[in-house]
């Protein structure tokens, strides 16, 4: 059961990802985007990772990808264009992307003591995360909410038709 | 029983499919939604390990890169309104000067 689930979801994500490469339109990587964020949560629900996973639904599938929708929805994003690309890409960025899949696989495939995960596995609860991000975390839980806060007031001060619209238009 | 090394090579196909996408697309906002992509793919080593050594700080590091990368997504949404504002374009090949 666990292997059927692993192999469908997980076939869904790269699925997605590749889709998302594939795509010329924004709102269609936007869409696959989402697939892939959702079968994600359910490789978390598999890890044991419950809150994780209803908050990877909550938070990224849905109000990242709103966000992105909206914005590909406002600007009225047309398919790309297809160019060259940059010769930098090209020559250096490609094989660097093989070799640090390479390096990564083999760490990995190499690794000996890994376990393994079944689905009568214990659950994190809840109750167990919350317990250490509010007692032994509670700083770090706290300066993030002052960077959310400065996230609103960053995005609010540079999506603002400002001075550099102005300048423009004259 | 799945062996946990599954995960983590699923993990390391997703960042290299963010880097792949980073380095091909020529859309603005599709680079953006490649780098949420290699966030969601160090994200699934993250829990998987946590699973491995049976710790809760894994996920909730998780938490916070999900923090961090909702608060990145509002900032970096409204650059990318600025910028289309002052170029009307979206294309990063036309967006190659630092100045408006």
């Amino acid at each position: 059961m666990h292997l059927i689930l692993f192999i469908v979801f997980a076939g869904f994500c790269l699925a997605g990802a590749i889709n998302l490469l594939l795509q010329t339109h924004p709102i269609n990587s936007a869409l696959s985007l989402v697939v892939v964020m959702s079968s994600l949560a359910v490789l978390y629900l598999l890890l044991g990772a419950e809150f994780l996973a209803a908050a990877q639904i909550i938070v990224y599938a849905g109000a990242i990808m709103v966000l992105f929708t909206f914005v590909v929805m406002l600007l009225n994003a047309g398919r790309e264009e297809r160019t060259l690309g940059s010769r930098a890409a090209k020559a250096i960025g490609f094989p660097a992307t093989v070799v640090i899949l390479g390096v990564i696989a083999t760490v990995i495939l190499k690794a000996q003591n890994l376990g393994g995960a079944t689905l009568s596995d214990p659950i994190t609860s809840t109750e167990d995360l919350s317990r250490v991000l509010f007692h032994e975390l509670l700083l770090p839980f706290e300066v993030t909410s002052v960077l959310i806060l400065i996230a609103i007031l960053g995005a609010v001060a540079l999506a603002r038709p400002g001075d550099g619209e102005r300048r423009v238009s004259k | 029983m799945i062996p946990l090394s599954w995960y983590l090579l699923l993990s390391a196909v997703l960042f290299s499919l963010g880097i792949v996408g980073f380095l091909i697309k020529r859309n603005l906002i599709t680079v953006f939604m490649s780098i949420e992509l290699m966030l969601n793919g160090v994200n699934l080593s993250f829990v998987t390990f946590a699973h491995e050594w049976h710790l809760v700080k894994g996920q909730i590091f998780v938490f916070f890169v999900m923090v961090v990368a909702a608060a990145e997504a509002a900032v970096g949404l409204a650059i990318i309104i600025a910028v289309f504002r002052a170029r009307s374009t979206l294309a990063v090949d036309r967006i190659d000067l630092m100045k408006l």
